[in-house]
């Protein structure tokens, strides 16, 4: 067993099986047994997932508003109850809860109401709505079974909107402004980098002491005076990408600096020099023999800019200077939990900020697996 | 090694002028100014605007100069005379305001990075040493933790823990009775006192890195053969360590300060405004959501200098302990 894994000279049929695989087999087969890494590959996706799908995942429209269940604590699902036979059965359900308020100091409390549960099921059927904007749809992956009841998995807010909805809402929003913010300072770094570290001379001095000076500023209080020069009028979607633009024109920098960095690396190899000599243009040396080796660092450093951007959103949001409610992201969330008075009543106003930990983790887990597997000299796992 | 640091210094005019500048245009980035703010205030509460009064103040202000002017007027104000221009809002000259506030800024961070410096050296050294040990892996954990945490989350967190689990007050930067009272060794430890767990907060995140890159610095030069010849010819194994790798693993490390300090300024920001801090930042976050243009443009340029006096130390520090940088 153990000879067929290993590519010995001896096994001519293994050798060519790896002398023939891809950059892309090379590198998967090398990031396969990063463990850590695979495991924050599969999470990274399946917030993906949930970013894309929202609406399928979330039980209630995120900005329903409720007042009879205003900071609703967080109720476990229960798989089975005893019934009045005594007999146990199989029905999730939570316990029902309800609102008493201190007659003399009106402080809320809930308790539990015995015998009254909420039923939960799969694949209820809900309100239609638009998947992603485009498939009507009629039901969501799971919710109670009478339509009209609630149930609150992370509690509710100081409206009584279910946080549960509101989170995975906020997941698409958070989860996105880090793809697209990175894809627009992607776009800035490849062009200025590249032209940079390709021709060299008085482009690149001119764009390195940019870059320089861009990453000696504090980033937060320049963010924060740009995202001050917003209008608070604008529309949601509109001030979604202006943040988004905000984030990325200092985020730029760091992936500049990397291209430049590799393209001054690689212009000397001998098969730029080569292609160069052959008459290609420089677009032709850039793209076709020059990107093919740049790709794999270039995806390693996008995983690791995006945590950088989603915490950015956070942090700017966290502070009402970034997007605003009606939009919804874990950044607006959080904003919820700012004055220590709500959360020394709802604790679970901090749920949020756990995810925002877990992708950002699991990102930064992703993009340390993807440098070392795309790293052909590195020496971890090969 | 004096002509180095003169030339660093003549090197970072050119920055400061750039920052300035930057600065400059971004507090004049929202549309409008502070008085059509200011008028929009008065008509919300069904004031009625006086046209002439408006004029003055825009005349006083220059408010109606073209940019380039005004920013003249500003930096040169602001280097010949100290004037930082007068805040619309409170109606007082800058720089009497934020002096106390910078200051507090500035002691906030430098003692951070004094506190991720003292934490992240001997632990980084300790990962290195002992890799893939139990402590190697706790740290590490603790590292990404730290690095994936927003700063403000901790603070959070810390407020929450502080206020419901032990009844005490974590906010601010003084107690109530030494706040408005006049500097004295009591209140210079009590200062102290408070400064701890925002110093903790702020500096997680570059704390983590800072472990991370000590750690694979030491771990590129510990299997070297200048360490084994060392321990060959008998060294103590800790005399060794802090006599050839630590020191040559040393060099990137302070040049780390240089994006450390941003960073770490960056930082206190968000968690200055959770824990209503003192310092600088609070008041930049006010300033600039009323448009208050010339305080919340001293804020930034004083926080952007910072942090390039923070890489100038750094610049020097790494001509100090390594002469090939020096010398060319």
């Amino acid at each position: 067993m153990e000879l067929q894994h290993t590519a010995t000279p001896s096994d001519p049929r293994a050798a060519d099986d790896v002398a023939e695989a891809s950059q892309a087999r090379l590198i998967w087969e090398k990031f396969r047994k990063h463990r850590v890494a695979l495991v924050s590959l599969y999470i990274v996706g399946a917030f993906y997932v949930v970013a894309l799908f929202a609406e399928f995942f979330q039980p209630f429209d995120p900005n329903l508003t409720s007042r009879t269940d205003v900071y609703h604590p967080p109720q476990m699902i229960r798989l089975t109850y005893v019934d009045d036979m005594g007999k146990r059965v199989f029905a999730p359900h939570v316990q029902k809860q309800k609102l008493t308020r201190d007659k003399l100091t009106l402080k809320a409390s809930y308790a539990p109401v015995e015998n009254e549960r909420v039923f939960l099921r799969l694949f209820p059927k809900v309100e239609t709505y638009k998947l992603v904007n485009l498939i009507p749809v009629n039901r969501t992956l799971f919710g109670p079974v009478n339509q009209g009841e609630r149930f609150y998995l992370f509690g509710s807010d100081r409206l009584g909107r279910d946080m549960f909805s509101r989170i995975v809402a906020g997941t698409r929003i958070s989860m996105s402004i880090g793809l697209v913010g990175v894809g627009m300072s992607l776009v800035l770094g490849l062009i200025i980098g590249g032209a940079a570290g390709y021709f060299g001379g008085w482009f690149d001095t001119a764009s390195s002491r940019v870059i320089e000076l861009m990453l000696s500023i504090p980033t937060i209080p320049i963010w924060l005076g740009l995202s001050a020069a917003l209008p608070p009028s604008l529309d949601p979607l509109t001030r979604y990408f202006m943040i988004t633009l905000i984030l990325s024109l200092i985020g730029w920098t760091e992936l500049a600096r990397v291209v430049r960095g590799r393209f001054m690396a690689m212009r000397s190899e001998d098969f730029v020099t080569a292609g160069r000599l052959d008459g290609a243009s420089p677009r032709r040396v850039i793209f076709r023999h020059m990107m093919p080796s740049l790709v794999s660092h270039i995806i390693a450093s996008v995983s690791l800019a995006i945590p950088v951007m989603i915490l950015a959103e956070t942090s700017l949001s966290f502070l009402g200077l970034g997007l605003m409610p009606p939009s919804i992201s874990w950044g607006v969330l959080l904003k919820e939990a700012q004055n220590i008075r709500s959360i020394a009543q709802a604790e679970w106003l901090f749920i949020p900020g756990g995810f925002v930990v877990v992708v950002v983790l699991a990102l930064n887990f992703l993009g340390d697996g993807l440098r070392d597997a795309a790293d052909p000299y590195s020496q971890h796992g090969a | 090694m004096l002509y180095y640091i003169f030339r660093r210094i003549v090197w970072s005019i050119p920055f400061f002028f750039a920052i300035s500048l930057f600065a400059f245009l971004i507090i004049q980035a929202p549309p409008g100014d502070y008085l059509t703010t200011y008028a929009a205030r008065l008509e919300a509460q069904g004031q009625v605007v006086d046209q002439a009064r408006l004029e003055t103040l825009r005349e006083r202000f220059a408010l109606g100069e073209p940019i380039l002017v005004q920013y003249f007027n500003w930096i040169s104000g602001i280097i010949t005379r100290g004037d930082f221009g007068i805040s619309f809002e409170f109606q007082q000259p800058v720089s009497e305001m934020i002096g106390q506030r910078m200051a507090l800024s500035v002691v906030l961070a430098t003692s951070t990075l004094f506190f991720t410096w003292a934490i992240a050296l001997p632990i980084g050294i300790y990962s290195a040493v002992r890799q893939y040990t139990a402590g190697d892996y706790f740290f590490s954990i603790l590292g990404f933790i730290g690095l994936a945490t927003p700063n403000f989350l901790i603070a959070l967190a810390l407020m929450y823990y502080g206020t419901v689990h032990l009844g005490a007050d974590v906010t601010g930067l003084f107690s109530p009775e030494y706040a408005n009272a006049p500097w004295s060794g009591a209140k210079v430890v009590d200062l102290l006192k408070h400064l701890i767990i925002p110093v903790v907060i702020v500096g997680t995140a570059s704390t983590a890195s800072l472990i991370r890159v000590m750690r694979a610095n030491l771990l590129d030069e510990l299997f070297k053969p200048y360490v084994v010849t060392a321990r060959a010819k008998g060294l103590s194994e800790f005399r060794l360590l802090m006599k050839y790798p630590v020191r040559i693993a040393l060099n990137p490390f302070v040049s780390t300060i240089g994006w450390a300090f941003p960073q770490i300024v960056s930082g206190s920001t968000i968690v200055a405004v959770v824990l209503s801090l003192p310092t600088a930042d609070p008041l930049m976050l006010d300033a600039l959501l009323s448009q208050d243009m010339y305080l919340a443009g001293a804020f930034i340029l004083l926080l952007s200098v910072l942090s390039i006096v923070g890489m100038l130390v750094s610049d020097i520090l790494l001509a100090l302990i390594d002469p090939r940088i020096r010398y060319t």
